[in-house]
């Protein structure tokens, strides 16, 4: 069976930096799949190309079999990607609720049926008692399950998570990657994502991909990577990451 | 009771929109001719902020140059009239054309260029005062002296042929404006006005949503430069005459935006409020001042109630009067 | 020859505009403020100039010193008490804010001056220098010196003096700025009373070349737009590159085109510069 969401060679340079380079991974369909390796390591630029913000000098990027390669960020989420922001964008003049609706408006055209889907999204994320409130009122937390939110109700193929767990408490961590982990299952959902937080990563994902430099230099299971000597050098330090 | 409410609008606001309604329809009959014709101008001014509130207050890009789309209404409308004959209707959806296709032309050409924010509304301008000098030289439809339209009486009510009373032009204007109500609370509450606030509070996450954000934004600059021509047809029709340096000036743009401004940007019915405030407000100063000769005072009074509502309520008038008044917002 | 004679006034009309468009390059430059107030503030200094002569006799060359002092008090209230703050907020609004003042500034303007033409009556009015085939009118000649000692002045300021640093070190990083313990605050109101001294110094020196009337304000403005975007917002020397290029473009499409038509070729300019260069001339990106 084919993967969902194929990045094949993709290569991009900035002025006199290569940000990416000849990088190429699969997410399968329900897969998670976690992007990470030290600052600067060409994580955010890879998230930005699969996501349509620019396009790749060289490569392909195929999800579900069509080839999205540097299609606009709009194209791309009607193509199925949803992505969400590190740091958060909430439209702080809408309510919760129709705020989700923008997202649940790409899949139902009817007002009524956005309303229906978003808030069940909303119950989902556990944000349905905050439907009415305006959004720019909401804490932390809850503007990154927004966030998710709104992208979900696109019912996308695959969702793009960036450093969604950045500024979270340990509890609060533990009860996002719940979420995720809830809703990939039951939904079927891919979600690809890239993370600091070793915590959530080795929690939710099932496969990792390490960059450093642009570069892929270890893929695998969470048990495989934590091990890696190329990884635990760069990154990961001595002891081999399974907690905190 | 939320997705399956039938009744759109809360109560309150609903029992005061009818009565706001039938006042306005009984008017006429109780007030003297003065009234009648000030109270055209807020209705002129409300419903111009309305047709500039979808492009800016809705959508959000700020345009400085809509007094472009009221010469194209009016001057197409009126030259088609005073040269060929033809119909007023006939000539408004004409000028709706071609104003319809001057919005979507700048805007397009702007966000194709990237060109946003102050810089657009900065072209914005420059395509009006362009427009207004062009036009100036314009010879068929009288240039910098004026285009004139053949005035006939002013009793009665020639609907064909937009001859008329004040108070034709009265519920003409009446009937445009709460159409234009109307049409802007529908479009909130379709995909449409969903995507159009939206951009306007963030275009980029905005676009992650599967947003043809470019598309969205020459459509409200589309709609908006319509509707305002409308306006400016009935407005060549009402006043029988028009020059390009009043009807392109750049003060008749910033006119159009202060009531809107003031009522609140953005909201359902701030243009209408602001419109009413600032007229009653505008002829207060008129009459005060005729006592002695005090050129200008109307203008300052303008900026200085324009300075207060930007330094003190930039929301405007009517989400601080709505929460007084205990109407609940008007969602969904 | 006629077109030279043409061109070079242009060039001293365009020294004139660049002084003026000098001081929004400055306040954008620095506190990023959009002054849509700015033609408003050059009326101000022309009415003020206006007066000085009519009451003192004073040439308004002469009364420089006095209007930009003035200028530059109102401009430094004017930031302190009002602008400041709105450096954080949406474009939109500080726009809207200036529009205010600008059209509160011109109503006043007009309460207290009413709507006719006022002008300096200068014995020098028909002079003229000749400089081979060049035949200069004494009073262009005389206004573009002062618009060049002005700017040469500003650039000593900016290049020389402690404060002048100060500014510049906000506008490159303004966070650096305050952890060296710049006073951000004091700094911004110095640089709007800078760009309104030299939008009133530029107003003392208009006044012997046109007529002032309230209404004049805006297409000053706008003018002065077009100079700082199409020289590069920010950019100094842009301003005063842009300032001669329109000066002597308006003077070439008056001469060729009709008079009433120059203004229509400053904006379709703008709006060329607009779409394909933005950052104009000598800006940055």
């Amino acid at each position: 069976m084919t993967a969902l969401l194929e990045v094949r060679g993709i290569c991009k340079r900035f002025r006199g930096l290569q940000a990416v380079d000849d990088v190429s991974f699969a997410v399968p369909r329900g897969g998670i799949v976690a992007l990470i390796g030290p600052n600067g390591a060409g994580k955010t630029t890879t998230f930005n190309l699969i996501a349509g913000v620019f396009a790749p000098d060289r490569g392909s990027v195929v999800l579900d079999g069509a080839d999205i390669t540097g299609l606009r960020p709009d194209q791309a989420c009607r193509a199925g990607i949803a992505r969400t922001f590190q740091v958060v964008k909430p439209f702080g003049g809408l309510t919760v609720l129709e705020n989700v609706m923008v997202g649940a408006f790409k899949a139902s055209h009817d007002r009524r049926a956005a309303e229906h889907s978003a808030l069940e999204i909303l119950g989902r994320l556990g944000l349905a008692d905050k439907a009415e409130v305006a959004a720019r009122s909401l804490t932390l937390p809850e503007r990154k399950r927004l966030e998710a939110a709104r992208a979900l109700a696109t019912r996308p193929k695959i969702l793009l998570l960036d450093e969604v767990m950045a500024g979270l408490r340990p509890v609060e961590i533990d009860a996002m990657v719940r979420t995720f982990a809830d809703l990939s299952r039951e939904m079927g959902l891919a979600i690809l994502l890239t993370e600091h937080v070793m915590r959530a990563v080795m929690a939710l994902s099932h496969h990792i991909v390490v960059l450093h430099h642009g570069q892929k230099i270890c893929e695998g299971t969470p048990e495989v990577v934590s091990r890696d000597p190329a990884v635990l050098d760069c990154y990961l330090g001595a002891a081999p990451a399974g907690g905190a | 009771m939320r997705a399956g409410a039938a009744l759109a609008l809360p109560r309150r606001a609903a029992l005061a929109l009818a009565l706001f309604v039938v006042a306005m329809l009984a008017l006429p009959l109780v007030v003297n001719s003065y009234i009648v014709s000030v109270l055209v101008v807020i209705l002129f001014a409300s419903y111009f902020g309305q047709a500039w509130n979808i492009v800016t207050g809705f959508a959000g890009q700020l345009s400085l140059g809509h007094a472009l789309y009221v010469g194209l209404g009016a001057y197409t409308a009126a030259a088609l009239f005073t040269h060929w004959g033809v119909l007023p209707w006939i000539g408004m959806l004409a000028g709706v054309v071609v104003a319809g296709a001057a919005g979507a032309l700048i805007a397009a050409l702007s966000f194709r260029f990237r060109v946003g924010g102050v810089y657009f509304a900065l072209l914005t301008i420059a395509f009006a005062e362009f427009t207004r000098i062009l036009f100036d030289h314009f010879g068929w439809v009288g240039g910098a002296s004026g285009l004139f339209l053949p005035v006939s009486s002013r009793a009665g009510a020639d609907l064909l042929h937009l001859r008329g009373s004040p108070v034709m032009f009265y519920y003409l204007l009446l009937a445009l404006t709460l159409g234009a109500l109307t049409l802007t609370h529908h479009l909130l509450r379709r995909r449409i006005g969903y995507y159009w606030q939206a951009i306007r509070e963030d275009e980029e996450a905005a676009q992650a949503l599967g947003i043809d954000v470019f598309r969205y934004k020459v459509a409200a600059m589309a709609l908006s430069a319509a509707m305002t021509s409308v306006g400016g047809a009935f407005l060549a029709f009402y006043e029988n005459n028009l020059y390009p340096d009043t009807v392109f000036a750049i003060g008749r743009s910033i006119e159009i935006i202060t009531a809107p401004i003031i009522g609140g940007l953005g909201t359902l019915f701030g243009p209408v409020l602001g419109a009413f405030v600032l007229t009653t407000l505008g002829e207060a100063m008129t009459s005060l001042s005729s006592g002695f000769e005090l050129n200008g005072l109307k203008q300052w009074c303008y900026g200085a109630a324009l300075l207060l509502i930007v330094a003190l309520q930039p929301a405007g008038v009517w989400p601080w009067l709505r929460a007084r008044l205990g109407i609940a917002e008007v969602r969904r | 020859m006629l077109y030279l004679n043409i061109i070079v006034a242009g060039l001293l009309t365009g020294a004139v505009y660049g002084l003026m468009a000098l001081g929004l390059s400055v306040i954008f430059g620095v506190i990023r403020v959009v002054n849509f107030a700015h033609g408003e503030m050059m009326v101000v200094g022309m009415y003020a100039a206006w007066l000085i002569a009519s009451r003192t006799g004073l040439d308004p060359i002469a009364a420089l010193p006095l209007v930009t002092a003035g200028l530059f008090l109102l401009g430094y209230a004017l930031q302190r008490v009002l602008i400041n703050r709105y450096i954080a907020r949406p474009e939109h609004e500080q726009f809207l804010l200036l529009l205010a003042v600008a059209t509160i500034i011109t109503a006043s303007l007009l309460m207290g001056f009413g709507p006719d033409a006022r002008n300096v009556q200068l014995d020098y009015a028909y002079d003229s220098y000749q400089l081979g085939p060049l035949l200069l009118d004494k009073v262009r000649v005389l206004a573009a010196a002062g618009a060049v000692l002005g700017v040469a002045a500003l650039w000593a300021f900016f290049k020389l003096t402690r404060t002048g640093k100060a500014i510049r070190a906000c506008a490159d990083n303004q966070t650096g700025a305050q952890v060296v313990g710049l006073d951000v605050k004091r700094l911004y109101a110095v640089t709007f009373g800078i760009g309104a001294a030299c939008v009133g110094a530029a107003g003392c020196l208009m006044l012997l070349l046109i007529d002032v009337q309230p209404y004049i304000a805006t297409d000053y403005t706008l003018l002065a737009f077009i100079i700082v975007i199409l020289g590069g917002l920010g950019s100094m020397p842009g301003a005063l590159l842009g300032g001669l290029l329109v000066g002597v473009s308006e003077a070439l499409s008056g001469f060729v085109v009709d008079p009433s038509l120059k203004s229509a070729f400053s904006f379709a300019l703008l709006i060329l510069v607009l779409l394909v260069r933005p950052q104009g001339l000598l800006g940055r990106a």
